[in-house]
């Protein structure tokens, strides 16, 4: 068995689970926040007329929440999502909420990692679509909808279908310059929207072992862009060095087994890599930036649980420091911790002197949400993981998908600018 | 029960046309209907009657997990959605939360199916009647614990074995 059948397997207390069975997998982590919260809030409300009991949780102690999507409450409505949600919690003994104005919080995928909330080996539910970022710690990490969540909370379990497996094998170390966003995205381009639906995508070989945990996770955030169940990476001590860093108690690592199937596997060379962009209005639009280079720009937004861990603003200011930005551009720290991080460190002084405006932790313009959304036929760089239309404001609105080094480079020109040739 | 089909020509219909991220703070599901497939389809409205169908492309429904997209569709009245392939949490949100019927449907099935045709869907036959060209085709039969929640009437209505 490979690392997802084997979590499965264990989850759903077999000896053994073959891609396309059915099974009940019992859940060890789940999440929600001020979108799904609310909705899950609604099916218990459901449930309640329909005489389904909802008094406890399955494991109060195993469910955390986030605040992120219109957080710094955007609207009055927000603001009563955000009352509901704490309510809530406090109702049903949830101790891990991580609420905006006091301490840490930030991007419930982030914080995932930031705060070691979810462990390799582990089963791990969200009510969340990028759930799958937390794949790269070596746990089955899986977004559910808003009665899959509330199943979850009430039971602890849920169903799946055991799903086959894509290998992605990058072999070599990514060039100065590219970055897990440009092998993603070139993933995408090569299997499409749909590419890797119902199924997991793991990667592995020497690039993915040279990478970072952050990087790692980029790779994983991204594989709901290619439709996937879920993303995973065997855990290394990379990965056990950045949990003991956060406070991780013991935990058992599951790796595959030396005769692991999967149903078909890639090879990348990493240095055929090079920097690209998603173009308007799919992922799976890809170019090479140097051959849309030019392309004016009214914005750069380095944001999001794919764009705005630690070493993505590391990157941004690498390019940023002693220059000026050209368009308008936004930096959105993914957490508070990261945020905390990037001041201490000089990032933020950096991103300010370069005429960025900083903002709070928020998933913000990303979903179209708030904290500078765009207008009809404004055209954005941005750090994040879609640009269907309207994803980020007017649905005439035009995103460009690409790395925080794309996203700076292409600030201080206004223009899509490749950071090699700056 | 036949209703009518308002098809769309296209693949990954994705859940921000479905429904626009700036509505997820919405709970309401009146309210969220309201916005239904506002970003590629104004006029939406206008045309959706209780018991209609949606038909379009490949991988209907991807992107987000909002289980928003289904409550939006059928709070309008669209009893099903016939696509030639699903994303997977729009397609566990519509059967696990019993808003919809998500129906996998061949590329000439698709082809012949026409914006304002009358449909009958049999699910126990796996058979799609349209009253319209008076032709019948077949859809992908659900699979066996996809049946059995529908036939519960969602997952929480299901009890396992």
């Amino acid at each position: 068995m490979n690392i997802t059948e084997r979590i499965l397997a264990r989850a759903s207390g077999k000896s053994r689970v073959e891609p396309g069975e059915i099974i009940f997998a019992n859940v060890d982590k789940a999440m929600i926040h001020d979108v799904s919260g609310p909705g899950v809030i609604k099916v218990f409300e459901k449930l309640a007329k329909q005489g389904i009991k909802t008094d406890r949780l399955w494991n109060p102690s195993k469910i955390w929440v986030a605040e992120d999507h219109f957080v710094p409450s955007a609207e009055k409505i927000s603001a009563e999502n955000i009352v509901k949600l704490s309510k809530f919690t406090k109702q049903y003994g949830i101790e891990k909420h991580f609420k905006y104005g006091l301490g840490q919080y930030g991007i419930c995928h982030t914080l995932s990692h930031e705060e070691a909330l979810v462990l390799p080996g582990e089963v791990y539910v969200g009510g969340d679509s990028h759930t799958n970022t937390t794949g790269a710690l070596g746990a089955f990490a899986c977004g559910l909808g808003h009665t899959d969540v509330a199943y979850v909370l009430l039971n602890g379990k849920i169903w799946f279908k055991v799903p086959e497996t894509l290998y992605f094998k990058l072999n070599g170390r990514l060039p100065e310059n590219v970055m897990a966003k440009d092998l993603i995205l070139r993933i995408i381009g090569d299997i499409g929207t749909d590419g890797a639906a119902y199924e997991t995508m793991q990667f592995g070989g020497t690039g993915v072992s040279e990478m970072s945990v952050e990087s790692r996770l980029t790779l994983c955030n991204m594989t709901t862009e290619a439709g996937a169940k879920n993303g995973i990476i065997e855990p290394d001590q990379k990965v056990f060095d950045y949990l003991e860093q956060r406070g991780a108690a013991s935990y058992t690592p599951v790796v595959g087994d030396a005769d692991a199937q999967y149903a078909k596997t890639y090879e990348y060379e990493a240095s055929e890599l090079e920097p690209l962009v998603a173009k308007p209005y799919s992922p799976e639009n890809i170019a090479v930036v140097r051959d849309v280079a030019g392309i004016e720009l009214d914005k750069s937004y380095i944001g999001s649980c794919t764009g705005a861990k630690y070493e993505d603003l590391e990157a941004a200011a690498k390019i940023l420091k002693g220059r000026k930005v050209k368009i308008r551009t936004e930096v959105l720290p993914a957490t508070i911790s990261i945020y905390r991080r990037a001041m201490e460190s000089g990032l933020v002084k950096t991103f300010m002197d370069a005429g960025v405006t900083v903002g709070p932790p928020t998933c913000g313009a990303c979903c179209g949400a708030h904290m500078g959304v765009l207008a009809k036929d404004e055209i954005c760089i941005s750090t994040t993981n879609r640009n269907f239309p309207g994803r980020m404001g007017h649905v005439e609105s035009q995103t460009y998908l690409a790395s925080p080094l794309v996203a700076a480079a292409s600030a201080v020109t206004g223009k899509i600018t490749d950071p090699r040739d700056i | 029960m036949a209703g009518k089909v308002i098809k769309y020509e296209r693949d990954n219909i994705d859940t921000d046309v479905i429904i626009p991220g700036q509505y997820l703070k919405l709970h309401d599901y009146s309210e969220i209907a309201k916005h239904a497939m506002e970003g590629i389809d104004p006029d939406f409205h206008g045309k959706v009657e209780p018991g209609d169908y949606i038909v379009a492309g490949k991988n209907f429904g991807c992107g987000s997990s909002r289980e928003h997209a289904p409550i939006a569709l059928s709070h309008c009245g669209i009893k099903g959605v016939l696509a030639v392939s699903f994303a997977r949490i729009f397609y566990r949100n519509s059967v696990d939360g019993a808003f919809l019927l998500p129906i996998e449907i061949d590329e000439q099935t698709y082809a012949r199916i026409s914006d304002g045709d009358k449909l009958e869907v049999d699910t126990q036959k796996n058979e799609i009647r349209n009253l319209t060209k008076n032709e019948t085709y077949g859809m992908k039969p659900f699979s066996e614990i996809v049946a059995k929640i529908i036939s519960a009437g969602g997952l929480f209505k299901y009890v396992p074995e």
